[in-house]
């Protein structure tokens, strides 16, 4: 093993993985919550669908794609080789224990909180996702040019109502994620400074409240509007 | 008072162990928790029952050695050692379980007796500084400033028993080690093998079969002395600093 | 027989200096050849392992705990005292030595204490230079505190954990040998007996705490670091563990025991809350720097005080008798332990005690808080106030301590001399084990001191110059004598399994530790030892035909353990009566009632007492012989200690 095989083996590196996906899917999330908010600026979907095309065909984005991707799949590996490991480390388990006075529960329940998440993701890809990028697409020309109408479908699949509350459910999951996850990773990486690290909690916390929310509030806008 | 207590049986490491129920009566509330068994134990003799069998020694909070795991925490409900513990923090007729640590890297030895050897090797991988005795500099030649020797001081309080481990969900030992490097890492006197420490009692810590750390900070809210997890950041960081800078390959 | 303590001609001074010069050397190449044993990882044991170890000598550790860490030196809380002169106060290396022998009330030896005191600085060097967190300055230099019967600030501090620090230094540098292989590590084994082979020691037998095994182990040297014998009181500031079966054990093969009677009493421990006691928790003795002791001035205030009819911050300053700084205004609270813990005893006598059993007394903070702030107290002290909340159920902010005295060390122990080599060549013995550095009564943070100069920088001379007096030969255990010894400790297990009686092995400790508290303990009269006596004599009795220990040899076995160790504590004790009964003067830590000054304090005999008394094992049933070690005062003149 060279000297980073066995870095990245360790508890150490593979937190360090988890760490490193982590925050990159939080500044991700940042952009994705940002572009989506296009939703609501009320021109018919001409900017969202702008923007939509603009995110599936600028190459530079195409590379932070591929790095989300990768995220993705190292964040889930990496999570799934670590609780396996961490399981192990306690093969007899207690009878009784009080995790609850000594942490917080998104804390101790990543794993689950993490694979909700995934399956909202499977849910989230296929609608959107592989539409836009494999699926048969309605359109739309805006000053001539054609554009896969985005919009539209979000506005129809919203009209369901159980894909909305599956929606807003999925983000409260996530808010928990996030909750635990921004700060955590931070710590991680050895930033725990009594000056920065109330900050870096804070924003966390907003954070974690702000984005999920905002997510959340797509499909509900969508959802009551179109009534 | 009257209690119920559910206490963890095991002959030995090989066997598999359960619980039994025992009631102690005429528990006074002065008692601490391990005087509470010794009057047990004491009872179970004359009964010709084996005595409950448990880590204790000072029995002043300072050696480290005594545990269990009481009513779903470790050191019970104080932020405290067990034998500190004494029984005004339990009511009439309540019912205690007592449970070994819990962990792969701490094998049952027998009822609530664990081997916690694993750390005495975490230290062996690197936690002093290679100094052979005589032939120092005098003691106040380093100053070095309050703040650092308190931080130091803060960490090397560790007693080493194990309630990190015992707490962690994942039974990881992240803030026992991170106790020894921290230390050693803001003395002047530890920097020479700062960079190999942390990499050698990292890679101990891993291979004794210690979970990683999930940041839950229980550990650090059990910690029977307060070590905080900011020791577990600054070890973090001088792992991944050594890695890339150090020599060793 | 004349006992030779070896100490060296000459000038004060130069005694070490010069010894250490004429002490034989073991060539580089040649030390791997010699295998030591170290029993214990104390402070003494932790530093001589590691210290042998590092000059290339093979050491075997061995330690009952699961882990040398737990070694209970990590109790001590005050400091450790070196002449380093920091201050600037007048401190020196004659004046710390001068001192230990006045605290020691005149029953150490000179060339031992003054050797104890030149090595001090180097200890300090030594830690500091390992990573021990001493409590520092805003400049980054040492900080230092003051201690009992000390006028100079010479301690070192970590918080109120000291020992832990110390220890943990020690461990670490033991811990290194460990990796490198010098050092082969026995936790959770437990010495049983000493080899001595030709006059020699040459081994030890241990057992196996989890597996019950009887082993043997050979050696070209063996090192008794297994601390005190205070738990011969049952109730102590000891670790449950700590006994006196190591050192017993080889007294019966042939090392003297001495002073044995010499048992410190802590002045401020918790006070005992019950029957189901198990042990007594001191508070730092530094805490006297800041608290000042108090009883109420008459008996009907305290009397009040026990009924719960009026609350300690009730009694008005008129009404309080702030009793040390009354008879000692010079050295006021921080008289040395024996005067401050007969004084306690004396006012609850008085019937002042100030707690439900009247046995107490207080430890007030009121003033220096409001004097300093309550969080410069917390600075000093946190930690002890918590653990005696802990404890007590009592904030000490708000009310006063309550401290009673407590057994908490004993100066006796094996008889050594200026090498640390006991009666029995190749047998050492370091720390409290050994009788030697502190005289009857052993001054505050000098444990500490003692326990580290003997392993760090004592040791590693003295045993390297017996070894080279040995041929570089292996050794081993197939002499029959390690067979004929193993099979004795085995005997004596299945003895102790088979009595199967009634009660169990604490019932017995308990009793002991009664009998030695009342009549061996703060004060001592004949006609009480004589009567202790005959009770342990037929405790020991009762012990050894309805004892009941359960379980097997063959298993992790606690009450067999307490068994092993109770047994000899009997044995001790007995002695510790006679020693108590020959010494027909007061001295120190050694208080016997006929023989006080009018105004209660200590009379000394120097003409007739001036030596230290070194019993020899006869055998079993048989009265032990008391040899005499004269006491040799060229540099200081003995008077009577004076603290006022």
């Amino acid at each position: 093993m060279t000297w980073v095989t066995k870095t990245l083996n360790s508890t150490l590196g593979r937190k360090l993985i988890m760490a490193l996906t982590g925050l990159f899917l939080i500044l991700f999330l940042t952009g994705h919550v940002s572009g989506n908010l296009l939703l609501f600026k009320g021109d018919g979907g001409q900017a969202f669908n702008m923007y939509a095309k603009f995110m599936t065909t600028n190459p530079a984005v195409k590379l932070l794609s591929y790095l989300t991707y990768i995220s993705v799949i190292g964040h889930i590996i990496y999570s799934i080789s670590l609780s396996l490991y961490n399981k192990s480390a306690r093969p007899v388990a207690y009878s009784t224990s009080k995790g609850s006075t000594n942490s917080a529960w998104s804390s101790r329940n990543m794993g689950v909180l993490g694979t909700i998440i995934l399956i909202f993701l499977v849910v989230h890809l296929q609608g959107f996702w592989a539409k836009m990028h494999w699926g048969e697409m309605p359109t739309v020309t805006y000053d001539g040019e054609v554009y896969k109408d985005l919009f539209l479908i979000v506005n129809e699949a919203f009209k369901q109502g159980w894909l909305v509350a599956l929606y807003v459910l999925s983000m409260i999951f996530l808010g928990f994620h996030l909750s635990h996850g921004f700060a955590s990773a931070f710590q991680t990486l050895g930033i725990n400074h009594k000056k920065y690290s109330p900050a870096i909690k804070a924003i966390g916390t907003a954070y974690s409240i702000l984005v999920p929310a905002s997510f959340a509030s797509m499909p509900l806008y969508i959802h009551f509007s179109s009534y | 008072m009257k209690l119920t207590l559910k206490i963890w049986r095991q002959k030995n490491t090989a066997d598999k162990g359960g619980f039994v129920t025992y009631v102690a009566d005429h528990v006074s509330k002065d008692m601490s928790f391990l005087e509470m068994l010794d009057v047990l134990n004491d009872q179970l003799t004359e009964k010709g029952e084996d005595p409950v069998h448990f880590d204790h020694d000072c029995r002043e909070g300072i050696c480290g050695m005594c545990s269990l795991y009481i009513n779903g925490k470790p050191h019970g409900p104080l932020q405290t050692t067990t034998c500190q513990l004494h029984m005004r923090s339990f009511s009439d007729g309540e019912t205690i379980t007592i449970e070994p640590w819990r962990a792969k890297a701490f094998p049952v030895v027998k009822d609530l007796v664990v081997n916690r050897s694993a750390f005495d090797r975490i230290i062996q991988a690197g936690g002093y500084v290679s100094v052979n005795t005589g032939g120092v500099p005098d003691a106040n030649e380093i100053p070095i400033p309050k703040i650092v020797a308190d931080l130091a001081m803060d960490a090397a309080q560790c007693i080493g028993c194990g309630a990190c481990v015992a707490a962690c969900k994942n039974a990881s030992a992240m803030l026992f080690t991170s106790a020894k490097v921290s230390q050693l890492a803001l003395l002047p006197q530890g920097q020479v093998e700062r960079k190999t420490r942390a990499e050698k009692m990292v890679a101990q810590m891993d291979s004794e079969g210690f979970g990683a750390c999930t940041n839950t900070g229980a550990c650090e809210a059990e910690c029977p002395k307060g070590i905080s997890i900011t020791n577990i950041a600054r070890m973090n960081r001088e792992y991944f600093s050594a890695v890339v800078s150090s020599d060793n390959m | 027989m004349i006992l030779d303590s070896k100490i060296p001609a000459g000038p004060l001074a130069e005694k070490w200096t010069k010894h250490k010069f004429s002490s034989k050397l073991v060539n580089p190449a040649n030390k791997r050849k010699y295998d030591v044993i170290v029993v214990g990882t104390g402070l003494a044991g932790a530093s001589a392992a590691a210290s042998l170890a590092e000059l290339g000598y093979n050491v075997k550790a061995f330690c009952f705990q699961d882990s040398p860490r737990r070694a209970h030196s990590i109790a001590a809380q005050g400091g450790i005292n070196a002449a380093k002169n920091y201050q600037n106060d007048g401190d020196s290396v004659y004046r710390l030595f001068y001192d230990t022998i006045k605290g020691g009330d005149y029953r150490a030896r000179e060339g031992n204490v003054y050797r104890l005191a030149e090595v001090s600085v180097k200890i300090i060097d030594q830690c500091v230079a390992q990573g021990v967190p001493f409590a520092r300055e805003y400049g980054g230099l040492l900080a230092n505190r003051s201690f009992g019967g000390a006028q100079v600030s010479r301690t070192f501090y970590a918080r109120g954990q000291t020992g832990q620090q110390l220890l943990l230094g020690a461990y670490s540098a033991l811990s290194r040998q460990v990796a490198n292989g010098k050092v082969k590590l026995f936790p959770r084994t437990e010495m049983m007996d000493l080899v001595v082979i030709d006059g020699q020691a040459k081994g030890i037998v241990t057992r196996n705490l989890i597996t019950g095994a009887v082993e043997t182990h050979a050696a070209h040297a063996v090192l008794l670091c297994t601390g005190g014998y205070g738990n011969v009181f049952f109730l102590s500031t000891n670790a449950m563990g700590s006994n006196v079966t190591a050192a017993w054990r080889a007294h019966k093969r042939g090392a003297f025991f001495a002073n044995p009677c010499f048992t410190q009493i802590h002045p401020t421990c918790i006070p005992v809350s019950g029957d189901h006691q198990s042990k007594l928790t001191l508070m730092s003795e530094s805490l006297r720097n800041d608290g000042r002791v108090w009883v109420p001035a008459t008996q009907e205030i305290a009397e009040r005080l026990r009924k719960g009819q009026i609350k300690a911050n009730d009694i008005k300053d008129e009404d309080r008798d702030y009793f040390l700084e009354r008879k000692y205004p010079s050295f006021g609270n921080l008289v040395p332990r024996d005067v401050a813990s007969r004084n306690a005893k004396y006012v609850c006598d008085e019937g002042r005690g100030v707690n439900e059993t009247g046995e107490a007394v207080y430890l007030d903070f009121r003033d220096a808080i409001k004097r300093d702030t309550r969080k410069i107290i917390e600075q000093k002290y946190g930690n002890l106030f918590e653990m005696y909340k802990q404890i007590t159920g009592e904030d000490p902010y708000e009310m006063p301590m309550m401290i009673y005295p407590a057994v908490h060390y004993t100066m006796g122990g094996l008889w050594v001399d200026y090498n640390l080599m006991t009666t029995v060549p190749g047998l050492y013995a370091l720390g409290e084990a050994n009788f030697s550095e502190h005289g009857a009564n052993r001054l505050g943070a000098s444990a500490l001191m003692q326990g580290l100069a003997d392993g760090y920088f004592v040791v590693p001379y003295t045993v390297g110059d017996y070894l080279a007096q040995l041929a570089p030969k292996p050794v081993d255990d197939t002499h029959p004598e390690f067979a004929r010894i193993k099979e004795e400790v085995q005997g004596r297990i299945n003895t102790l399994l088979k009595i199967n009686g009634t009660k169990p092995v604490d019932f017995f400790h308990k009793r002991l530790g009664k009998i030695m508290w009342n009549e061996c303990g703060m004060a001592r009269t004949e006609e009480g030892l004589k009567g202790a006596k005959a009770e342990i004599q037929a405790l020991k009795k009762e012990f050894w035909s309805t004892v009941k220990v359960m379980g097997t040899n063959e298993e992790l076995n606690q009450s067999l353990e307490k068994a092993n160790r109770v047994a000899d504590f009997l044995e001790l004790g007995e002695l510790m009566v006679d020693d108590a009964l020959s010494r027909n003067e007061s001295c120190g830590g050694h208080f016997r009632e006929e023989y006080q000054t009018p105004d209660g304090e200590a009379l000394r005999d120097d003409e007739n007492y001036a030596y230290v008394a070194a019993w020899k094992y006869l055998g079993e049933g048989q009265e032990e012989e008391l040899v005499k070690e004269e006491l040799v005062f060229e540099n200081v003149k003995l008077t009577q200690r004076s603290y006022k």
